[in-house]
């Protein structure tokens, strides 16, 4: 573990972008070494999930870096960024509603198991081949977060902490080095929020995920982020370890007001 | 029987459906039962549902509004119909040439589909409506505004009128402006009619469940996830999009091959031979493909069989409708289908068969 956290995998340099006259996010900075579990807050419009976005090329930054394990994917588009290794959940859960639990999984899995149109189609002996092999793929991610006894329900059906579990499963399915959450825990009860805890540490351990979350609720960050950091109005408030972030009296301050 | 799956088992029955449906016709034919009438509507029935299916792949699939599927049609029709114009000397075999034709009718329609839907469907929005919408129309006049002759010199175009084209005496118009192509062999008949809706759903069906299918549907239901987890959304959305105006393609030679004279008149290919295939996609259900097909029937055959009661035509096909509408999403009526459905029953017979 410990020569795990030596290298750095996500690398942000000077990260900007403005709307019309909001400076949006302003020179944010941060470093997530492999392996690592780390903690994006601050308050409510600082400008988090637009972090999220630049990285992941939803929007293109006005300035600054970012790499990914020494790649530069600065401007690439959300798909190239998605197979350069970044996987990412969405504050509102995006699943393919219409689609099966498993099915979901299995678009996850499109980019690493091919067959083309044709053998599609015609039902050739790849299709069966491959079809088989990305089911069993599937399946097992399911059986990680104990999805397996829902795969043929419709994604939309299942209960909303499922659905939130089943979103980390297809994006997992793409094999990232890099796994981004946003708001993994909100709407949660306190039972379910300690069990999407529990669930993202064995992903880390499990997949040897690193993993960047943004999170409003403290008990998770404090329960499992390593390090943290606290953004407000766009701009980097302070980073570091988490207890000394969260004692730190400016965060308490952005937090709770003066 | 039980290992095949389920999702097998609901595509088996909608083959058996049109082969049923098939075989009962052919039954009734040849004992005379069925009506002059009735068995010119056979192959138009192909046709709509043809269509029914291929722009359920654009609207129900791929969740894009097509408003200009007739103008695909219109394309298969008259490149389907010219090849076979051009050829019906040198290929004396009908089933070959025919077999060419709806393969040309298909790249024709599919190609414009692609090329309409290259600038298009990059964007997010209901583009596509609106400039299939157009579409439908241009092709539909250009058509009647094209002059097409063949002589020993080649091909001679013209968009203002036959002479000219500046034919030989030995020339022949082959596309004759506003009186469309004359003279297509009629190749057409129910058996191919029901042969291409079988290889419509199979093509339409199995992509559907192939991985190819599975990032479509995902681009309809999230857009943004699907990019998300690398989904290339504009090649996704652009093959169904052009499979999709090519299936139309094929109903559209099946169409010219079953007159004499194909015109680009806009009862054939207009606004509302889209509108109306519109209908049948909506009314037999979004994404429902058998629904979609049960809906052409329906909606094809109700005013050929009301025509005796022409003055209140129109009313009842409304009622009709309205009453598909409320029976397709009636929760109460979701329900009872749910429990009162084929699939269930075909269970229970073979549960109790077994014991």
């Amino acid at each position: 573990m410990s020569e795990l956290l030596l290298t750095n995998l996500l690398n942000v340099t000077n990260l900007s972008i403005s709307f019309g006259g909001l400076r949006a996010v302003d020179n944010f900075d941060i470093t997530v070494k492999k392996g690592q579990l780390y903690g994006l807050i601050g308050p409510n419009g600082a400008g988090k999930t637009t972090v999220f976005n630049l990285l992941t090329g939803v929007y293109r930054p006005d300035e600054g870096k970012v790499f990914l394990d020494g790649e530069n994917i600065t401007n690439l588009k959300t798909m190239d960024i998605n197979k350069a290794g970044v996987g990412r959940t969405f504050q509102n859960i995006r699943l393919f509603k219409k689609l099966s639990v498993l099915d979901n999984v299995k678009v996850g899995l499109h980019n690493r198991y091919h067959y083309n149109t044709w053998e599609g189609i015609f039902r050739l002996p790849k299709y069966r081949r491959i079809e088989k092999v990305m089911n069993e793929e599937a399946y097992k991610l399911l059986k990680v977060f104990d999805l397996e006894n829902e795969a043929d329900y419709l994604a939309g059906n299942l209960p909303y902490g499922k659905q939130r579990k089943l979103e980390i499963a297809r994006t997992l399915a793409t094999d990232p080095k890099l796994l981004l959450l946003d708001e993994p825990a909100a709407g949660m009860n306190p039972n379910e929020t300690k069990e999407l805890m529990e669930t993202i540490r064995f992903v880390r351990d499990e997949f040897e995920m690193t993993i960047l979350l943004i999170e409003h609720d403290m008990k998770l960050v404090a329960g499992i982020c390593e390090e943290l950091t606290v953004l407000n109005f766009g701009k980097t408030l302070m980073s570091g370890e988490t207890n000394e972030v969260l004692n730190d009296s400016r965060v308490i301050t952005a937090y709770l007001g003066e | 029987m039980d290992k095949i799956p389920k999702i097998w088992r609901d595509n088996l029955i909608t083959y058996g459906m049109v082969i049923a449906i098939y075989a009962v016709m052919q039954i009734l034919i040849s004992f005379g039962l069925v009506s002059r009438l009735m068995q010119g509507l056979l192959v138009p029935l192909c046709i709509y549902v043809i269509l029914a299916i291929s722009l359920n792949l654009t609207v129900g699939i791929l969740g894009e509004l097509s408003l200009g599927h007739a103008g695909f049609m219109c394309l298969g029709a008259f490149a389907g119909a010219f090849f076979s114009k051009i050829t019906v000397e040198a290929i004396t075999f009908s089933p070959l040439r025919f077999f060419l034709a709806i393969v040309i009718g298909a790249v024709v329609a599919g190609f414009f589909g692609f090329l309409i839907g290259m600038p298009v469907l990059r964007f997010r929005g209901d583009y596509l409506a609106i400039v299939t919408l157009a579409f439908g129309e241009i092709i539909k006049n250009v058509i009647n505004a094209l002059f097409v002759g063949l002589d020993d010199r080649g091909f001679h175009f013209s968009l203002s009128d036959r002479a000219s084209l500046g034919l030989y005496e030995d020339g022949e118009v082959i596309i004759n402006g506003a009186q469309g192509i004359i003279g297509t062999p009629q190749d057409s008949n129910f058996t191919v009619g029901i042969v291409l809706v079988l290889l419509t759903l199979f093509i339409v069906q199995n992509l559907i469940r192939s991985r190819d299918g599975r990032a479509i549907m995902s681009i309809r239901d999230n857009l943004i996830a699907s990019e998300s987890i690398g989904i290339h959304v504009t090649k996704y959305k652009l093959m169904a999009f052009s499979i999709s105006a090519a299936l139309a393609g094929v109903a559209g030679v099946l169409y010219s091959h079953n007159l004499n004279n194909v015109v680009a008149s806009p009862r054939a290919f207009g606004y509302n031979m889209s509108i109306m295939i519109l209908v049948f996609v909506v009314l037999g259900g979004i994404g429902n493909i058998r629904g979609s097909m049960i809906a052409a029937v329906v909606l094809t055959l109700l005013p050929e069989m009301m025509r005796g009661l022409d003055r209140y035509r129109m009313l009842i096909y409304a009622i009709v409708l309205i009453v598909m509408m409320l029976f397709n999403w009636s929760p109460q009526i979701l329900a009872w289908r749910e429990q009162h459905s084929i699939k269930d029953l075909i269970g229970r017979v073979r549960g109790r068969s077994r014991v």
